[in-house]
């Protein structure tokens, strides 16, 4: 990229990669009863920008995902991506889920290929891609197995590449992590760091750990115990790049700011604690 | 090593002790009384002989062609309707919930009963046969391709949409190999099934096949030749079975552990 390219790229008014704006998403849970999950509700995530979305056990903080995907169309309100309203899937959108979301039928590097096959890729081409992405996420040697052979962080990491080798302009990641063990997801921070700090793609991360949230992002957007879940908080992260997720723990900025955050969180998980106590 | 052959050993000797158990109580008298009247139960060694005969003399074989040809077209038939119709009923809910009570009825049907309509409709041949093999394929594979194609992860389906998936590759991708999977999982259940129908149609009316031998020998009172030709349809089946096997663990190879069939 010439000089000229990047200051343009840096200097532009970009529009925000994904707007949510006074989005409300409620369920029909059968002709008469709705359930409201989020109410109102407006995010802003820019271009290049890393957001995490922490809130308690249920606040609808996959929904707002769902939505920014274009899976979910939210009852009122709107969304746009890149400046134009969303229609259908967010095409320029990866989405890396909490479940297990592989095609159990193909293989590691199938798995991975598949996204630029049907983008109309020639196979041999797909698969020397997927392979090298295999690569970029340790995995080189396990081309040849199925889902099932992998463990779980394995599985997570073949995911990131499945989603990351489509070089969407937008990653929406659902507790990517959350099923990992805590040495296993700290690897994972910093493998997303590291492929992310390559590109600097817009993130949505949702997560319910605080910490993960604080290591990993640019701001920290936190939501209120749902039914009718709100932003509640919204702090920037002005810690120096790049991050290691680990080290960034005993710093004392941090510590500062998770106080701050954790905070206001506390007794929004309290709250949705005696809500899906008592429900 | 040591434990499995000790298993087959036990295995066999199970084998043995009824089959001895057999030919003693039909040839040796206690208390002069042969237990087992070889009349009614035949002997181990004469069904021997008798398989031995037909084999030697190769009339067998056309009687085998004839029963593996019936029931490979019912499978084939019977998958390739239940594949096509289970698919078309997956994807339109509306068809499926129309058609629902009907298919509830047929399959509720013994399908013996429909053995005489079809060598009405399609004579003694071997028609009327794969027909009603086809009845029994039909629904296994139908229900099967049925929920593979209902019970695909909604995650998994979430994530193919985002990867860029549309419809058609949906469908190559995740719905067809969903589908597949289930199906051959009930392989076993459905090549039975295939067999049984060509030997019970057999057995009905027709002029060849094990279901025709089997039932000639009875119409006659040839106790040992109902057993050879048990014991011989017993094998045929155990040699399918295991060719099934072999397909099965060629094509489920991305399988944690064989899951459970749907019948």
């Amino acid at each position: 990229m010439s000089e000229g390219e990047s200051d343009a790229a840096t200097r532009a008014p970009h529009p925000p990669a994904v707007d949510l704006s006074d989005c409300t998403i409620a369920f029909y849970l059968n002709d008469r009863t709705s359930y409201t999950a989020v109410e109102q509700v407006s995010l802003r995530v820019d271009d290049g920008e890393f957001v995490a979305i922490v809130g308690p056990t249920g606040c609808g903080k996959s929904t707002l995902l769902n939505v920014s995907a274009g899976l979910l169309t939210p009852t009122a309100g709107t969304v746009t991506v890149m400046g134009s309203a969303l229609r259908g899937i967010n095409r320029s959108a990866g989405y890396l889920f909490q479940a297990d979301s592989l095609f159990p039928w193909k293989t590691a590097l199938e798995n991975v290929a598949i996204g630029l096959e049907v983008a109309g890729t020639p196979r041999p081409q797909a698969r020397q891609s997927a392979a090298a992405w295999l690569a970029r996420v340790g995995l080189s040697n396990f081309r040849g197995h199925y889902p099932h052979m992998l463990s779980g962080g394995q599985r997570k990491r073949v995911g990131l590449a499945q989603v990351l080798i489509r070089d969407p302009k937008i990653l929406l990641m659902d507790e990517p992590f959350g099923p990992l063990d805590a040495q296993t997801r700290q690897i994972m921070g910093n493998l997303l760091l590291d492929l992310w700090g390559a590109d600097r793609k817009a993130v949505l991360f949702v997560t319910h750990d605080l910490e993960e949230a604080i290591a990993l992002s640019d701001r920290v957007v936190i939501m209120s115990a749902g039914p009718k879940a709100r932003i509640i908080g919204d702090w920037s992260v002005a810690l120096p790049r790049p991050r290691d997720t680990s080290e960034i723990k005993l710093e004392r900025a941090f510590h500062q700011l998770h106080r701050d955050i954790w905070h206001t969180l506390k007794s929004e998980v309290l709250k949705g604690y005696a809500q899906s106590g008592g429900g | 090593m040591r434990a499995s052959f000790k298993l087959f050993a036990l295995q066999v000797l199970v084998g043995v002790i009824a089959v001895a158990l057999w030919q003693v109580l039909t040839t040796v008298p206690i208390f002069g009384v042969v237990v087992l009247p070889p009349f009614f139960f035949s002997r181990p060694a004469d069904v021997v002989t008798r398989i031995v005969e037909w084999f030697a003399a190769g009339t067998i074989w056309r009687h085998l062609w004839v029963t593996l040809v019936e029931a490979t077209l019912a499978f084939l038939l019977g998958s390739i309707g239940g594949v096509l119709v289970g698919f078309w009923f997956a994807r339109q809910p509306l068809i499926a919930a129309v058609f629902d009570p009907y298919v509830k009825m047929i399959n509720a049907l013994p399908r013996v009963v429909l053995a005489p309509i079809f060598a009405l409709w399609l004579g003694l041949g071997i028609a009327s046969k794969v027909a009603l093999g086809v009845t029994l394929v039909f629904f296994i594979v139908f229900f099967n391709v049925y929920q593979g194609v209902k019970e695909v992860s909604p995650t998994v389906l979430a994530n193919a949409r985002m990867l860029g998936m549309n419809e058609r590759a949906l469908m190559r991708h995740v719905y067809w190999p969903s589908a597949l999977s289930w199906m051959f999982s009930s392989l076993h259940t459905s090549v039975g099934f295939a067999v049984v129908g060509a030997v019970v149609g057999e057995y009905l009316g027709s002029a060849a096949g094990l279901g025709y031998l089997i039932e000639q020998a009875e119409g006659v009172f040839d106790v040992a030749g109902v057993f050879a030709g048990m014991v011989v349809l017993a094998a045929f089946v155990l040699a399918i079975d295991a060719v099934v096997t072999m397909v099965e663990k060629r094509l489920l190879v991305w399988r944690p552990a064989p899951a459970e069939t749907r019948t």
